[in-house]
């Protein structure tokens, strides 16, 4: 309901987190996009993500391309800084301000139109560059704000709200994600938040780039008979490979599992990653296999979800730079300028007569 | 026979194949010239290739220190046999033909009206060398040996000249002093000297240094501060991100513990070089790329964004001939506008016209500074004749007491302490507003950045009133601008003088020149070099104080002209055209000849017959 304004209040028994937040303050502004569409509950679990984490939300940069998804970031973590960028090229932009200050968590979201159309090049860039960030995909197969066009993900054969049958073959973002080098990927689905916020807080601890593909419904132009991204179908041919419980000191669950039936992954900041397996053999470790796997059901209409990847080892673009760990914006004259008297050493090596 | 008799005022041209090794042996009879004190211009003339095609290198001596292109050859070093009808024939009558007379050529080959000399370079070095790379390559180095002979250059400016480039490669430096030897000792036995052209000692070079502008700007941006570089490869720019890197290895890696105060990324293409740029800009970080005019064209949906959503943004435009691949290899000053008013919608951008390798180092940490202050995006427009030549100018400097400009960034401490932040709004006058970094404040300062409109407080609107008010403001900020900027330089004619005349970038050495040879003939300009754009009071003044003026520029279309008169609303009756655009560098005769022939006709002729045929017009 975009026309009635968030209350101010909180009220008092509302449970605050390890660093003071209740999860109201995680929120952003009221969102303007249609009601019962996936991306609201997309940014609810961001807002559910970062609050269980104990992130405080002014040490996330959120950064979008253009289009319904990429208006998100003003919907949650209103005290930190966002920035809606131009079309397709929220990776450069997020790449970018990375380099600029190391410590801050970036959170890119994207849609299938920004993503997988205009900007194919910076997202297969920024995945194969290791760019930390979380890069998360709303995926609905089609352009929501410009009325229904298809998107580069729609499936061939499927129909538009119009009746138009799709002839082109669709853009699958998670299988370039890992060809190119994304060192976690997931997928999820709006409609199941249970299984959507661990994967989100698997990505913000994750050291390298993460890259998310949360398929969510098109309430207006692609929830219909015959859409192969609508509630109905997701559901009905949705294969979870596995449960992902992020694990945090603070929050151990403990849950015993027969043996060979859990993953443990333990990431850099500390928390494990257990995987719940659903599939038979499915090893999220192993790169080769996860591509075979998602190509292989894919080609039978279902949907596979869950954490498909996870390098527990994955660095990133700054280690692969040697950049400096105090952020470069923080660096002034004395760190960056060499002065007067080594320019006077250039002049002289650049100077014509004598030696 | 006439024949051409000069000391340290000539013009020597080497013709070669592209990737026979010839360019660091033309190069070093540059050096010799400029150890024996004698200023030197040397312009690599290259074709877009890695090898085969033709190549040249043309070496103006000036013992006046004009260091433009002069046009018109007086020595010929005929390498190249693809080429050789047209190097002969560019040949002043009374000039030096240079050749390797290993295989005769008929009489038919050669003129009457010049002065041949020939050297048997494949022969010699043939028995001298038996690897057959070796005998190629030190071809070039033997025939410096002969013309240090042939033009009287002190041989001992060699063994410096050796003993820096070769310190410790002593196996190299034998073979190189080897070759040089054979030359000499082939021309002191075999060849007629000297010349009627020579070379003399001189002490007009003094603390001058011999840089290329790509190399200064790339010294500017370490500087200037600037940490992240987002680069794509493109002639004839891509110098200026690899001496980026090799400076940041020098300078900004940390020796305790190894970290690098730098970070860059060669991008997958123009779009994401500056958008990176923006992200770190937006991010607080100093971020620059650079470019030539294809990739300004990809770039400019961004550069739009950087001007609405004010973010700082440093452009170095190495330019080149366009539109479109155009002539990748050779020069031009052609993207004045395109620059200017790049991106869709009202917009405009701050320019800076660096003259020389000196000013592209100066300029490049100026326009860190004024993208900080300004919180707009930033342009350096070099070209590739500054850009890639090796040019004789002022030693770079520094004051000591300079620090960064990092602009108007609100710090926690002043919101902590109330201050009414709103990302948009006009707090000092200036048009320029406050912005606050990412992750500064836990719950004050933070705001949305977006090409959309929006208040003053950044909060989305496409109220017509907020749009105005906005766009308002940023011209606003734009005056502002103006008095920020490099202001003009200017030269005062000898008397007073109703004519002037403009010009900018790399046209100032072969300005400076035609100045003074118009000067001697009794036409007095008074000459104003524009170094920045917006333009300042300083340059409407100057178009207001005479009755018609001259505007030189290196483009078809009068790029310069147009911007003058669409900012300053001036009559366009008043300003004179000289335009050179034929992709090799302006020259002092072609500026000569253009003024003088507009000021005895009275009416613009069509085509001036400037003595060097370039292609290019003077019109009103």
């Amino acid at each position: 309901m975009t026309y009635l304004a968030k209350p101010c209040l909180h009220h008092p028994s509302l449970a605050t987190n390890k660093v003071g937040y209740t999860r109201r303050d995680y929120e952003g502004k009221v969102s303007t996009l249609c009601a019962g569409c996936g991306h609201d509950s997309i940014s609810a679990a961001i807002v559910q993500a970062c609050w269980e984490l104990d992130i405080e939300p002014y040490r996330v940069a959120k950064l979008s391309g253009i289009g319904c998804s990429s208006k998100t970031p003003d919907y949650f973590l209103g005290a930190a800084h966002g920035f809606n960028t131009v079309h397709g090229r929220m990776p450069s932009v997020l790449t970018g301000a990375n380099l600029a200050n190391r410590e801050l968590l970036y959170l890119g979201i994207s849609g299938d139109g920004d993503s997988a159309s205009i900007g194919l090049g910076q997202f297969a860039h920024a995945m194969r560059r290791g760019v930390r960030m979380v890069y998360i995909v709303e995926n609905n197969g089609v352009y929501g704000l410009t009325k229904g066009q298809f998107s580069a993900t729609a499936d061939n054969g499927s129909k538009s709200k119009k009746g138009v049958v799709n002839h082109e073959n669709p853009v699958d973002l998670v299988s370039m994600a890992l060809q190119l080098g994304a060192s976690y990927v997931a997928r999820g689905f709006s409609g199941d938040k249970a299984q959507l916020v661990p994967l989100i807080k698997g990505a913000m601890g994750h050291a390298g780039a993460a890259f998310l593909d949360i398929i969510s419904p098109c309430v207006a132009f692609n929830n219909h008979a015959g859409s192969t991204r609508s509630y109905d179908y997701v559901r009905e041919h949705n294969e979870a490979v596995n449960r992902l419980d992020v694990i945090t000191p603070r929050h151990p669950i403990a849950v015993d599992y027969a043996p060979g039936e859990v993953v443990e992954v333990i990431q850099h900041d500390g928390h494990a990653l257990r995987l719940r397996k659903l599939h038979d053999g499915y090893d999220p470790t192993d790169r080769l296999a996860a591509m075979n796997h998602v190509q292989t059901h894919q080609a039978r209409g279902e949907i596979v979800t869950g954490l498909l990847y996870v390098d527990a080892e994955a660095s990133d673009l700054h280690e692969a730079l040697q950049t400096s760990h105090m952020p470069l914006n923080t660096l002034g004259r004395d760190e960056l300028c060499p002065g007067a008297d080594a320019l006077a050493r250039i002049n002289a090596g650049l100077g014509c007569q004598g030696s | 026979m006439n024949r051409i008799e000069a000391v340290n005022d000539f013009v020597v041209k080497f013709a070669n194949v592209n990737g026979s090794g010839s360019s660091s042996a033309n190069e070093l009879f540059a050096k010799a010239i400029l150890q024996m004190g004698v200023p030197v211009s040397p312009r690599n003339i290259f074709p877009s290739n890695i090898q085969g095609l033709p190549t040249w290198y043309e070496v103006r001596v000036s013992e006046a220190g004009y260091l433009g292109r002069r046009g018109g050859v007086d020595l010929m070093v005929a390498m190249n046999p693809q080429t050789w009808d047209a190097d002969v024939a560019e040949i002043e009558p009374g000039g030096y033909l240079f050749h390797d007379n290993t295989r005769p050529l008929p009489a038919s080959k050669f003129r009457h009206d010049i002065h041949v000399i020939g050297m048997p370079l494949t022969e010699l070095c043939n028995a001298a060398y038996a690897d057959p790379r070796q005998r190629q390559l030190f071809k070039n180095i033997a025939y410096v040996g002969a013309l240090s002979v042939l033009l009287q250059i002190d041989p001992s400016v060699f063994d410096t000249l050796f003993a820096q480039q070769y310190k410790g490669k002593e196996k190299l430096l034998d073979a190189n002093l080897l070759a040089l030897r054979l030359g000499i000792d082939y021309a002191r036995t075999h060849l007629t000297q000297p010349l009627g052209l020579r070379v003399q000692r001189s002490d007009r070079v003094g603390r001058q240094i011999f840089v290329d502008g790509n190399s200064a700007a790339a010294l500017g941006c370490v500087y200037g501060g600037a940490t992240v570089a987002a680069w794509y490869p493109i002639t004839p720019s891509s110098s200026v991100a690899e001496a980026f890197q090799r400076y940041c290895a020098r300078f900004r890696i940390d020796p305790a513990s190894g970290q690098h105060n730098y970070a860059i990324v060669q991008a997958e293409d123009e779009i994401a070089s500056i958008g990176m740029v923006v992200g770190a800009g937006w991010n607080g970080a100093r971020a620059f790329t650079a470019t030539s005019g294809p990739g300004v064209s990809l770039m400019t949906e961004f550069i739009g964004l950087a001007y609405f959503a004010e973010i700082p943004a440093t452009i170095i435009n190495v330019q080149r001939g366009g539109p479109s691949t155009g002539m990748p290899t050779r020069t031009q000053q052609a993207d004045i506008l395109s620059c200017a008013y790049a991106s869709h919608g009202d917009t405009r951008h701050v320019l800076l016209f660096p003259e020389d390798p000196h000013e592209c180092f100066e300029h490049a940490a100026t326009a860190l500074d004024l993208a900080d202050r300004l919180q707009t995006p930033v342009f350096v427009m070099t070209d590739l004749d500054i850009g890639m030549n090796q040019r004789l100018c002022q030693p770079f400097a520094w004051d000591p007491a300079r620090d960064y400009d990092r602009g108007k960034v609100m710090s926690a401490a002043q919101l902590e302490a109330g201050a009414d932040f709103g990302r948009y709004k006009d707090v000092d006058g200036d048009g320029i507003p406050w912005r606050t970094l990412p992750g500064t404040h836990p719950s004050l300062g933070s705001y949305f950045t977006r090409g959309t409109t929006r208040d003053a407080y950044a909060r989305y609107s496409e109220r017509g009133p907020d749009y105005v008010a906005n766009v308002q403001r940023l011209l606003k900020k734009f005056a502002t601008a103006a008095e920020l900027v490099p202001a003009p330089v200017q030269r005062p004619a000898a008397q007073s003088t109703p004519l002037g005349v403009i010009y900018f970038g790399s046209t100032s050495p072969a300005m400076h020149e035609a100045l003074d040879v118009l000067g001697e003939a009794g036409i007095h300009l008074d000459a104003l070099r524009l170094r920045a754009f917006p333009f300042s009071t300083a340059v409407a003044d100057f178009l207001a104080e005479h009755e018609q003026v001259f505007v030189v520029e290196q483009n078809r279309d009068a790029q310069m002209h147009s911007l003058l008169v669409n900012e300053l609303a001036l009559d366009p009756a008043r300003l004179v055209r000289v335009l050179h655009y034929d992709g090799t560098p302006i020259t002092a005769r072609f500026i000569t000849d253009a003024i003088t022939r507009r000021l005895q006709l009275g009416t613009p002729p069509r085509q001036p017959q400037a003595k060097d045929h370039h292609h290019g017009e003077c019109t009103a």
